[in-house]
């Protein structure tokens, strides 16, 4: 297949070799789960159970909150302990309501949603909904509920699913591994997904750098003709979403649009998977395989771990710390996001967790832009870093905004490659927060003087009304009197009259 | 915020770093300066030494001054590498003052005036070497002619104290370098095809067997110091492509429309400091365009105004002109020549969608 | 001579009288940024900045200087708004510490007096005679005026709360580099 060059890029140190040959081990149940009610984007779960109540394994916890949300499920048998506020998987060290389950140990099935034998035969729109029944988000760590994305389909003219094994973020061998073992699997995914697309073509991008993923993935794809498994060149951002549909199609995503209106969906091949398993045996997202690695951790693996399981008890199961981490990562160490301390649930996003010594980090203060230009040259999207830094830096985010700090993907790229360790990515994650914040400001503003306005309004009404009322009662009053007034002089006249 | 979640990602990085890029450059004109001051003896060797110790020295002075930690900025060998460009932009014998003054124009002057690494607008050794010119015009353009160490003729150790540290290289022993020469005699009346019998030919052109300022010479080491850079990934092709393919073509038209007035590109590409200017003056980090599309105008302007400035003005050599003049303009064009971003068109609308007007 | 004094004085005398006509035609009686900061602001007249209310606020703004960061229901990016509109720059560093606030009722101590509801001039507060307030945190948008007028101090002033979906990274403290 002819592929299309992609803007920019990097070749960072990929460092998969620790764990791109340890097989996927199913983690031991823990002592206790936590559950976040938000593991998606929009809005959180809402919880159905109580606590004290038992509960089965795959039982729904919370049903999804809205129109954007997805459902959470029991990953094993046991007892609901509390719904409370726990840390979540956050740099802010924040909490969040969580679901605390303690297994019992019994993995006592719950009844589940019947398997649908064959879901080529079956509407799109019943298979859409076991997919959202069954709480399945982005895999890949955008966590994006699935089943909106399977709907574009009834929207628009969808051509290509696009199985998103590129993989690209160093360390991370969790995609690789599920490709290579499961392969059956994420391709019968792939095609009910593309079923429910009604597009006629599935395409696999996987990096050049997994040969055995991708002749595992060849082997699987090759009895189905509308599934091709394409290598693409191993370029970092591969795995985002605009840059892999442009280099398999030569489409580029015009800006806020979507991928989709140009006939192509991206999915990841865990989530692949995730819609094999719910369609065909009922079974709803509970748990996910997680790479777990670092120049930290004794013994790095790629884990099969039940949603809701404490980082910690991952470390400890690869065997603990070998030295104090400088960094904890949540997903790849180019766009992850570092986690206050070990004591915080995987969730449905987490594809990674890293212990990163200071070595491997390569953290050095700040020094001053020599204007290189090295950001500008390997940009994927085209900005230049160099001069957004600089306004936000004088706190000239309108000016940032201006040359496109919103458009920025925050891949990391321009960080990794800057010689004088500039923090450029915190600098537009930064500004992209406060111009968020600012617009979401100002839209309160708004309604609060929408409401003052309206308030206004009615007061004065009312106001006016007690007026008028007033005025007229006076009216009634003065004519009353001058009623009472006539007639008494009608009287006086005829009493005057002799 | 603990010390785990004080900065957002990414948490790896390229093993690359200002000090190691600055040592790559010096690396690179290793060779090259090693050959020069092999052919103009010792005089070379100690002006060399001042003028790399005096930019040093001014660094440190004005990074104390401003209050700023000395230490890692004087680490990072950019201003050595100041230094190291001023001494090749100036004649081998100059005397000890020459290089000391330079200092003085290139540190604080054009560089921490500005704020310091980074900041400046001007390339600091091309303003130092204009600031000289312009000033001394007698000791910048007392060219000698190659004596190489050691040779019969060369000066000795305590002989070359004296040049140095004395009134540097007396008029007895002056030669011109190549473009002074053609452009003397043009202005008396000589055609530039007469002229250039005279001048030492291409190959002690590209050789380095000429009079000249240390940089001028041995265009070959010069050249293939560039290609280290470029392989090593320092610089880009764009600025020195285009800076000697500008002259080229503009020196080999004109030369054909007019062989008696105008000297043959070639010979235009291999005098002067072209390779030195189009491989690491001009390609200067910090005075020059971020975008590869801004590099590619600001070599095509260098070249032009080089072109120009040889060609018409009282100036036989006008690279450190045309590349002050086109740092001016780096702002400009950094902010006219920005890459079209991911999804948007040139001027910052999203792209149509196919079938969308 | 005379040529040049007449043609000076008819050029003069005709355009002084349309500056005249013009000055007269084109009167706009109230300054026209006054009413444009009016409308930046709240409207809720609580009066925390120290004037009466927002139009005298404005006032002060449009012709006293007054400094631009003194809307405490507004918060940062009213005074950002502000200080963009006059052309000022803004110390905004009060408002980064105190943050927007919002009315809580302690339900132990309401009477159910009404009076809260009377002076909430965006509907924030619901409740009935005798029977205990609350207010709406999304509609409150911290005039502090409910606080200022309840009987019992049943009413505190609380932090609006960051939570994941509006927690964003700071601006990294890297004073050391200069680029």
């Amino acid at each position: 297949m002819k592929l299309f060059p992609v803007r920019g890029g990097i070749h960072p140190e990929y460092r998969k070799d620790a764990t791109s040959e340890a097989a996927i081990t199913p983690l031991p149940l823990p002592t206790a789960l936590y559950l976040p009610l938000q593991q998606h984007i929009g809005a959180p779960a809402e919880p159905v159970v109580e606590a004290g109540q038992r509960v089965l394994k795959g039982q729904l916890l919370a049903h999804a909150g809205g129109s954007v949300s997805a459902p959470t499920h029991a990953p094993t048998s046991g007892v609901v302990e509390a719904i409370t506020e726990v840390a979540a998987p956050h740099p802010s060290g924040l909490t969040q309501k969580t679901i605390v389950l303690l297994p019992d140990g019994r993995e006592e099935w719950a009844e589940l949603p019947a398997p649908i034998a064959d879901p080529f035969a079956t509407a799109p729109e019943i298979l859409r909904r076991r997919v959202a029944e069954s709480g399945i988000v982005g895999l890949g760590g955008a966590t994006f509920p699935s089943a909106i994305k399977l709907s574009l389909g009834t929207q628009k003219k969808i051509d290509t699913l696009l199985l998103n094994g590129a993989e690209c973020e160093p360390y991370l061998t969790c995609d690789d591994r599920v490709m290579r073992e499961h392969a059956a699997e994420v391709v019968d995914g792939a095609r009910i997904m593309a079923h429910i697309l009604g597009a006629p073509k599935v395409v696999v991008g996987i990096e050049a750098n997994k040969p055995a993923a991708i002749a595992a993935m060849t082997d699987a794809a090759k009895q189905f003709g509308n599934v091709e498994v394409v290598p693409v060149p191993v370029q970092y951002p591969m795995g985002s979403e605009r840059h892999l549909t442009q280099a398999i199609t030569g489409l580029e995503t015009p800006a806020r649009k979507l991928t989709a209106d140009l006939g192509v969906v991206v999915h990841n091949v865990g989530t692949a998977r995730a819609v094999h398993h719910a369609v065909r045996f009922g079974r709803p997202l509970l748990s996910r395989v997680v790479t777990v690695s670092g120049g930290a951790v004794a013994k790095p693996a790629n884990l099969e771990v039940p949603l809701g399981t404490l980082v910690s008890d991952l470390v400890a199961f690869c065997g603990g710390l070998t030295q104090p981490p400088r960094r904890i990562v949540n997903g790849g160490p180019m766009m992850g996001q570092p986690l206050p301390g070990l004591e915080v649930p995987v969730v449905k996003g987490t594809c990674g967790i890293l212990a990163l010594t200071a070595g491997e980090c390569d953290e050095q203060p700040p020094g001053p832009c020599i204007r290189c230009g090295t950001c500008v040259t390997i940009c994927p999207c085209g900005l230049v870093p160099v001069e957004m830094a600089a306004y936000i830096r004088h706190d000239k985010l309108d000016a940032a905004a201006k040359v496109g700090v919103m458009d920025c993907v925050s891949c990391g790229s321009c960080s990794y490659v800057c010689p004088s360790h500039i923090p450029l990515v915190h600098y537009f994650n930064y500004a992209k927060g406060a111009i968020t914040a600012a617009d979401r400001d100002r839209r309160k503003q708004d309604s609060t003087k929408a409401l003052i306005e309206a308030h206004n309004d009615r007061v004065e009404k009312a106001l006016a009304a007690k007026k008028a009322a007033a005025a007229a009662a006076a009216a009634k009053r003065a004519a009353e009197a001058a009623a009472a007034q006539a007639s008494s002089e009608t009287s006086a006249d005829k009493q005057g009259n002799p | 915020m603990s010390a785990l979640t004080d900065k957002s990602g990414p948490f790896t990085h390229a093993p690359n770093s200002v000090p190691r890029i600055m040592n790559t450059v010096l690396l690179a004109l290793a060779p090259a300066t090693l050959f020069e001051l092999y052919l103009f003896g010792w005089p070379a060797v100690f002006l060399f030494v001042i003028s790399v110790a005096s930019c040093k020295l001014a660094e440190a002075g004005c990074l104390w001054l401003a209050g700023k930690p000395v230490a890692p900025t004087l680490r990072d060998s950019s201003a050595a590498l100041t230094g190291w460009l001023l001494a090749m932009s100036l004649p081998p014998w100059a005397p000890w003052w020459v290089p000391v003054v330079g200092a003085v124009f290139a540190i604080p002057l054009a560089k921490h005036v500005f704020g310091g690494l980074g900041q400046n607008v001007f390339n600091p050794a091309m303003v130092a070497r204009v600031a000289l010119l312009v000033s001394f015009p007698v000791q910048m353009t007392l060219f000698v002619a190659p004596q190489p160490l050691f040779s019969a003729g060369a000066p000795g150790f305590l002989e070359a104290l004296s040049i140095t540290f004395g009134a540097g290289a007396v008029d007895s022993m002056s030669a011109a370098s190549a473009l002074g020469y053609v452009k003397t005699e043009l202005s008396r009346g000589i055609p530039v095809a007469e002229s250039l019998r005279h001048v030492p030919d291409l190959m002690d052109l590209a050789f380095g067997s000429k009079p000249g300022s240390m940089g001028e010479t041995s265009v070959v080491l010069i050249l293939l110091g560039g290609l280290f850079l470029l392989v090593r990934r320092i610089i880009s092709w764009h600025i020195p492509v285009a800076v000697i393919g500008t002259l080229f073509v503009l020196g080999t038209l004109f030369n054909t429309l007019d062989p008696a007035r105008y000297t043959p590109g070639m010979f235009h590409v291999l005098s002067g400091a072209t390779m030195l200017g189009a491989f690491f003056i001009a390609t200067d980090y910090v005075t020059s365009p971020v975008s590869k599309k801004g590099q590619l105008v600001f070599g095509v302007g260098v070249g032009l105004l080089t072109w120009a400035i040889r060609s018409y003005a009282g100036y036989p050599e006008g690279m450190a002109f045309a590349v002050l003049l086109m740092n001016s303009l780096t702002p400009i064009i950094d902010q006219q020549f920005r890459p079209r971003a991911f999804g948007r068109t040139r001027k910052g609308e999203p792209l149509p969608l196919k079938g969308e007007k | 001579m005379l040529l040049d004094v007449g043609s000076l004085t008819v050029i003069g005398v005709t355009l002084g009288g349309l500056l005249g006509v013009a000055a007269k035609l084109l009167h706009v009686e109230e300054d026209p940024i006054e009413h444009e900061l009016l409308g930046m602001l709240p409207g809720s007249q609580c009066g925390q900045c120290g004037y009466v209310g927002c139009g005298q606020y404005a006032h002060a703004l449009a012709h006293e200087h007054a400094p631009v960061t003194l809307c405490a229901p507004g918060g940062k990016t009213t005074a950002e708004t502000l200080a963009k509109r006059l052309g000022v720059k803004a110390d905004l560093s009060e408002h980064e510490d105190k943050g927007p606030e919002y009315a809580v009722i302690d339900e132990d101590l309401c009477i159910g007096c009404l009076r809260c509801i009377g002076e909430c001039t965006s509907d924030a507060i619901v409740g009935s005679v005798k029977h205990v307030h609350t207010v709406i945190a999304d509609q409150c948008h911290g005039c502090a005026k409910c606080f200022k007028i309840c009987p019992t101090e049943a009413i505190h002033m609380c932090k609006v709360p960051v939570t994941l979906g509006t927690w964003h990274w700071d601006k990294p403290h890297t004073d050391a580099a200069t680029h």
